[in-house]
């Protein structure tokens, strides 16, 4: 068993939009209170992606343009190692923009930005306002459904493909497309890939999900990680619960 | 004229009622009854402000430029129409000068209009009140659920700016720079000074890629943010060199900030590195007008702080409220107060409301690891005090430091209980509102509506 989280940040530069890094601080934090190992490394536009030397790779979300940018450059340049992470059972975890660029596509009015085809969906932006919105979800990782609350903000609407499977179902919110009911989606061979619209950072106020992709990451269980002193986490949960309305 | 006049008997009728009532919120209302009955108003009464008008906008800094232009200009005889309350959108605007009109809008109090505008409402507003000069001080991300990415932000800027004259831009903001391409003689101001220079940039900048061709900028300097001396390596855009400089800046925590302006020494009695870019700004802005500069200076050094902008009270213990609302403002409201010592006592107030922005994650964008070595204790209170409590934590600062107290009076309370000496409240825009109220009703605030 690996004592050490080995955490690759996609773009960090780029795609940090909704405070990413909180996301980031929170997987490193439970690491080091825990005895565990953390290492962040970071790979950016061209940069090469070894799919061997880490456990997490982290995609958050960017602004248009730079979102475009990444798009491009992890279709050409990072495809390949992420499948091979992806079928290895490496956790591969992608929020918001970086969620979309999981898929297949991002349409945006015509120009279409490629995915890498991790997961079976596409993104279309339409006609008709942004998502916006404090929302909570119902999760089924294992068996006990548990509730993922975060805030929204997307103008793209994703589709996912008959047999994907969503990370949840929408509790209140929009969710992947503001009509199906679903939010995110799971995928890899080991379904070790997640991808959702969650960000306000979703880690923070979801301390149990956190817990649950480094256990995954580490091929550990999250019980073999060990109980941490959350009061704080679960003070925040429980007021983003009540943001959404639930 | 009859519409006008009606128009403006209403929003005065409004404005009493609010005042009457005690009601702080009441400030943008009239304006918002006189555009409904004359929606011209804001074109034909600014039309009848003999010096014309000038508007401010930036995400940070707005008030307080507002009030440092306001205090230089009353050295010239200026007889303003300000909307200083901070009413910024159409009908705040409209509300200042339904105030200062008599006659039923026919004449005005004031011979000058002084306009803060929000970001967003730049265009339709401007359309309106066709200022002779127009101040943009910065760009940073902000309350992203409202004002959407800080790119479309800029391209709006750049289309309702495009060719206007009396532009004052910030030559350090890349973003704002380079909305001076196409308009004819804009006057940019920036700092200049190696020894504020920051390692590299904050987590938060938002403009680091050429807004002309998307490379990524190299910086000589960095002072705040993306703010700074940058260079785009690929096509060669730069900082445009500034007429207006301020250097030799000295910081002395959250009382005061000294400078050279074009070489002159300016004490300035607001604190930190930004209200000197807003003092920079200010200076460009009424030298553009044609001020003289030793009445800029001494405007500048009579500025009184603008409401919860490093504003302090005696509350049984002197205490300082320091605004915060987006990521760029807090690390420089952080940065500053990290100057003030060891072992300070904190109240944060976040709230999630629409003028808060209803997204909180901004507070995981700001760097509060600048202060976890300075704090004694803190207390988060607000709609959002988890989150914020929780922030802390994951800063570094240990469990037992930190108190969650959800409601701001009791909150407050708490954090004056506990310990002695200055207490520092860092809250969001509405929380800042929130504790306004609570103080003027205990009769330790001046009502801020006026």
């Amino acid at each position: 068993m690996a004592d050490v989280l080995r955490v690759c940040a996609l773009y960090p530069d780029l795609m940090n939009i909704y405070a990413d890094r909180g996301n980031l601080q929170l997987l490193r934090k439970r690491c080091e209170w825990r005895g565990l190992g953390f290492e962040l490394s970071g790979v950016g536009l061209d940069d090469p992606l070894d799919p061997d030397a880490h456990d997490l790779f982290y995609v958050g979300g960017g602004q248009d343009r730079d979102q475009a940018l990444c798009a491009e450059d992890m279709a050409t340049n990072k495809r390949d190692a992420l499948h091979k992470a992806a079928d290895d059972g490496k956790v591969i975890f992608a929020v918001c923009g970086g969620y979309q660029l999981l898929g297949h596509s991002y349409d945006l009015d015509g120009t279409k930005l490629p995915g890498v085809g991790l997961v079976d969906l596409e993104t279309v932006r339409e006609e008709g306002p942004r998502l916006i919105g404090n929302v909570a979800i119902e999760v089924t990782l294992d068996d006990t459904p548990q509730v993922l609350a975060g805030f929204e903000n997307h103008g793209g609407r994703t589709r996912l493909g008959a047999d994907t499977r969503p990370l949840g179902r929408v509790l209140k919110g929009h969710g992947n497309d503001g009509r199906s009911g679903f939010e995110g989606a799971r995928g890899g061979a080991r379904g070790t890939v997640v991808g959702t619209y969650l960000h306000g950072p979703l880690l923070p106020k979801n301390a149990w999900f956190a817990d649950w992709l480094t256990a995954t990451a580490l091929h550990r269980t999250v019980s073999e990680l060990g109980v941490l002193d959350d009061r704080l986490e679960d003070a925040a949960h429980a007021a983003a619960r009540r943001a959404a309305g639930i | 004229m009859i519409r006008l006049a009606a128009g403006v008997a209403a929003a005065k009728a409004v404005g009493t009622l609010a005042r009457t009532a005690g009601r702080g919120g009441g400030t943008s209302l009239p304006g918002k009854v006189l555009t409904r009955v004359e929606p011209d108003a804001i074109k034909r009464l600014a039309a009848r402000l003999e010096r014309g008008n000038v508007v401010i906008s930036a995400t940070n800094g707005k008030t307080t430029t507002a009030a440092m232009v306001a205090s230089i200009l009353q050295r010239t005889g200026a007889e303003l129409v300000h909307n200083r309350a901070g009413a910024n959108m159409a009908g705040g605007i409209a509300s200042a000068l339904a105030d200062a009109s008599r006659g039923g809008g026919r004449r005005l109090t004031g011979n000058f209009g002084l306009f803060e505008v929000d970001e967003f409402w730049l265009g339709q507003v401007s359309d309106q009140l066709e200022p002779r000069a127009t101040l943009l001080g910065n760009l940073f991300r902000d309350q992203l659920d409202r004002f959407g990415e800080l790119e479309i932000i800029a391209d709006r800027w750049a289309t309702i700016v495009r060719n206007r004259a009396g532009l004052v831009l910030n030559a350090d903001d890349p973003l704002v720079a380079d909305l001076g391409r196409h308009a004819p003689e804009p006057v940019y101001f920036g700092v200049d000074d190696d020894r504020l220079a920051l390692p590299e940039l904050q987590h938060a900048s938002d403009s680091k890629h050429c807004r002309r061709c998307g490379h990524a900028y190299t910086y000589s300097a960095v002072y705040l943010a993306h703010l700074g001396h940058y260079k785009c390596p690929n096509c060669g855009q730069e900082r445009p060199e500034p007429t207006v400089v301020g250097t030799n800046v000295q910081l002395n925590g959250i009382r005061n900030a000294a400078f050279d302006l074009n070489g002159h020494r300016v004490e300035l009695p607001l604190p930190g590195l930004y209200n000197v870019y807003n003092a920079l700004g200010a200076a460009a802005l009424t030298l553009s007008l044609g001020v003289e500069l030793e009445d800029v200076i001494a405007g500048l050094e009579a500025v009184a702080p603008a409401f919860g902008r490093a504003e302090t009270l005696d509350l049984g213990r002197p205490t300082s409220l320091l605004l915060v609302k987006n990521p760029a403002g807090a690390n420089e409201v952080l940065r500053t107060l990290a100057l003030e010592g060891q072992q300070l006592d904190l109240l944060g107030v976040l709230n999630d409301r629409i003028a808060d922005g209803r997204d909180v994650s901004w507070v995981w964008d700001a760097d509060w690891e600048l202060l976890v070595g300075s704090v004694r204790h803190f207390t988060a209170s607000g709609s959002r005090a988890a989150e914020l409590a929780l922030r802390m934590k994951y800063a570094g600062l240990a469990g037992d430091r930190i108190t969650i107290v959800d409601d701001v009076e009791q909150g407050l309370d708490a954090a004056l209980k506990d310990g002695e000496g200055p207490l520092y409240v860092v809250p969001t825009y509405t929380a800042l509102l929130e504790l306004r109220e609570i103080l003027t009703r205990r009769g330790q605030a001046e009502a801020y509506w006026r």
